[in-house]
């Protein structure tokens, strides 16, 4: 089935991003192989061309870097990592990360904003982390956004679909790709993720810190694309109440006046 | 002017400069009203169970009733420090550019009071120290003086902040306290983190170790890291030199006295530094209060539940075997290839200048990652890039 994710002008057959930092850089290909993941995250401050233990060369060939402003705490400080990152040959991709609060990590979308708006503007494909709320979405479409990135729950908490009602608001009101980032523990909650119309998923933590990290690379990947199958199909019908009525509601239409009398 | 005769040291000195925060109160009043030795080990097993650490719960891990609790406080930290960094530690090394200093810190290597080799590195000394240590692979690096101000005057410092950017992308000082508009030239020069050791926190104990020297105001050396933000850096380190007087109580000043700086600046990255008192050169060994290893761990267990976040740096006066378990538990950031004299790594034309203290572990940058790879964990040589 001819499913692509398209971002600005790029498609991807996968639907699975993967974050690349948190653990070795000797477990990266294993892990992208496993997870078949096309789109790979970078920190720009861990990356170290020219140096010793380069990120950039455990990259597999064919992966696109996907560079983010991690440590940018506004929005001018992300637009000029993104210049960066783009002086260092990573592509036009950016995934723009502004953060000005170290205790949890949450990223200011207003800042978020400005920085999409300056860095779509100079040609960027721009894929912002953002705290999912709508008005905020909006404010990203309209900046020029290739997608929006709403956090499941704090990042790096392994607490799953937390934001669940709030990301579907984004799922069924905004018109660009909505990647679940940030926060997602385990297989199944990237697969409910997807069940409910999300684009694709970001995982990073759940993998780094699993027990055997290719292995889960796997397991998520086969959670991603079964949420996609399963969203794809439209999923069968779950009655609120449990079982129908035995006694329709609506079964007195059509009767006699009076007859329920008789 | 600082009196040294006891007196004065909750004072400012001329000249200093004054912020009018009330952390400091606030650390103060909350350290000296903690009792220690009140919890029972149930407060310490609550607090360990609890989502987050209160301030309470933090000194109830610091208390003496937790000790039997040291395994489930490493566990959980460690749990901690994986979700938080990964499997991730940076590597940074230490570069002493001067030892004059015109404090008399007791307990201190670099006291003027002492007699040691004394050199402060030129220009061209300084360029050789960074090439030296830029070749083992390092891209953080600590730039260090003794705390004078005229043999190592802001110009001076700035000077060394400005090369080190051409050969590092990460550069943090320790330096003696300045005001807030001097941090923000130092930032502007390249250096965006900076380090300060309270050494303790007990005002009593603060003013009989440190008899002269504008380190003898207190509260300018509190309100150091502050000033650091308000000029612009982009984080803060904090340490107490723990053994100068009760360790638990230093602890918990530490820890609640970068909570409240992190409250109040909330982008501020945040670290700590977990230094025991070592013997020094040129003297007798001066440790008021002694802390074993247990102790040790234990606090830095209890700074990374209190605050999981944070960067902990666990210092070469430690021994490799303490170094290397602490970085598989709760230390993030681990010093390789460390001298903490002056010009003795580029093999300087000029006499080289003593160290401040004997260190534990001299293992290379090399040695170091080899470490770190074989316990699992990813040597990180840049953390920050510095816009």
């Amino acid at each position: 089935m001819d499913d692509p994710l398209r971002l600005g002008t790029h498609e991807f057959s996968s639907r699975f991003i993967l974050g690349s930092g948190k653990y070795s850089l000797k477990l990266i290909r294993a892990a992208v192989e496993n997870a078949g993941a096309q789109m790979i995250t970078l920190a720009l401050r861990r990356a170290n061309p020219g140096g010793a233990e380069n990120i950039l060369d455990y990259i597999p060939e064919g992966v696109a870097i996907l560079p983010n402003t991690s440590g940018a705490r506004n929005a001018d400080e992300a637009v000029r990592i993104a210049r960066f990152a783009r002086a260092l040959g990573c592509g036009d991709f950016i995934k723009i990360e502004v953060i000005r609060d170290s205790k949890y990590l949450l990223p200011d979308n207003g800042e978020t904003v400005k920085a999409t708006a300056a860095l779509a503007e100079e040609g960027f494909t721009v894929m912002p982390y953002m705290y999912p709320d709508l008005n905020a979405a909006r404010d990203l479409v309209s900046a020029g956004a290739a997608c929006v990135m709403p956090l499941a729950s704090p990042i790096g908490s392994n607490m799953g679909l937390q934001a669940r009602d709030f990301i579907r608001i984004l799922i069924d009101e905004i018109d660009l790709p909505v990647i679940v980032d940030a926060g997602i523990g385990r297989p199944s909650q990237a697969c409910e993720a997807m069940e409910m119309g999300a684009a694709a998923v970001m995982a990073n933590t759940a993998i780094a810190t699993a027990g055997d990290i290719p292995a889960m690379a796997t397991a998520f990947r086969k959670a991603i694309e079964a949420g996609r199958a399963a969203y794809l199909s439209g999923l069968g019908r779950v009655l609120p109440g449990g079982a129908s009525a035995s006694s329709p509601l609506t079964g007195f239409l059509g009767g006699v006046e009076g007859a329920e009398n008789d | 002017m600082i009196r040294a005769d006891g007196q004065g040291h909750m004072e400012y000195a001329r000249g200093m400069e004054a912020i009018g925060s009330g952390i400091m109160d606030a650390v103060l009043a909350a350290a000296g009203a903690q009792d220690f030795s009140a919890f029972s080990e149930d407060d310490a097993r609550r607090a360990l169970g609890g989502r987050e650490l209160s301030a309470d719960g933090f000194a109830a891990l610091l208390s003496p009733a937790a000790a039997p609790l040291l395994e489930q406080m490493a566990a959980r930290a460690r749990a901690e420090t994986r979700a938080r960094f990964g499997n991730s530690v940076s590597l940074f090394t230490p570069l002493y550019i001067s030892n004059y200093c015109e404090n008399g810190c007791v307990y201190c290597g670099f006291s003027r009071d002492r007699r040691i080799a004394r050199a402060r590195l030129d220009p061209a000394g300084i360029e050789r120290e960074m090439l030296s240590i830029s070749a083992s692979g390092l891209e953080e690096i600590l730039i260090l003086t003794g705390e004078s101000r005229r043999m190592s005057d802001l110009g001076y410092i700035e000077g060394a902040c400005a090369a080190a950017r051409r050969h590092f992308r990460v550069v943090g000082v320790e330096v003696y306290p300045m005001d807030s508009a001097d941090y923000a030239r130092l930032q502007a020069c390249g250096a965006d983190f900076v380090t300060v050791f309270q050494e303790t926190y007990d005002t009593g104990s603060y003013g009989r170790l440190h008899p002269a020297g504008r380190k003898r105001s207190f509260p300018y050396r509190f309100n150091a890291q502050e000033r650091a933000l308000l000029g612009g850096m982009r984080g803060v380190g904090f340490g107490a030199l723990l053994g100068l007087a009760d360790f638990r109580r230093d602890a918990f000043a530490t820890g609640l006295h970068a909570r409240l700086i992190q409250r109040k600046y909330p982008h501020a990255e945040i670290s700590f530094s977990c230094p025991r008192l070592r013997p020094i050169g040129g003297g007798a060994a001066f440790v008021p209060f002694e802390l074993g290893e247990a102790e040790l761990l234990q606090v830095i267990c209890a700074y990374r539940l209190f605050m999981p976040f944070a960067n902990i740096t666990i210092s070469s006066r430690e021994g490799a075997r303490f170094r290397d378990n602490a970085a598989g538990i709760a230390a993030t950031k681990i010093s390789a290839g460390v001298d903490v004299g002056i010009g003795r790594r580029g093999a300087a034309p000029e006499p080289a200048g003593d160290g401040q203290f004997e260190i534990a572990d001299g293992r290379s940058v090399g040695e170091i990652c080899a470490m770190l790879s074989a316990r699992g964990l990813q040597p990180v040589m840049s953390e920050h890039l510095y816009v």
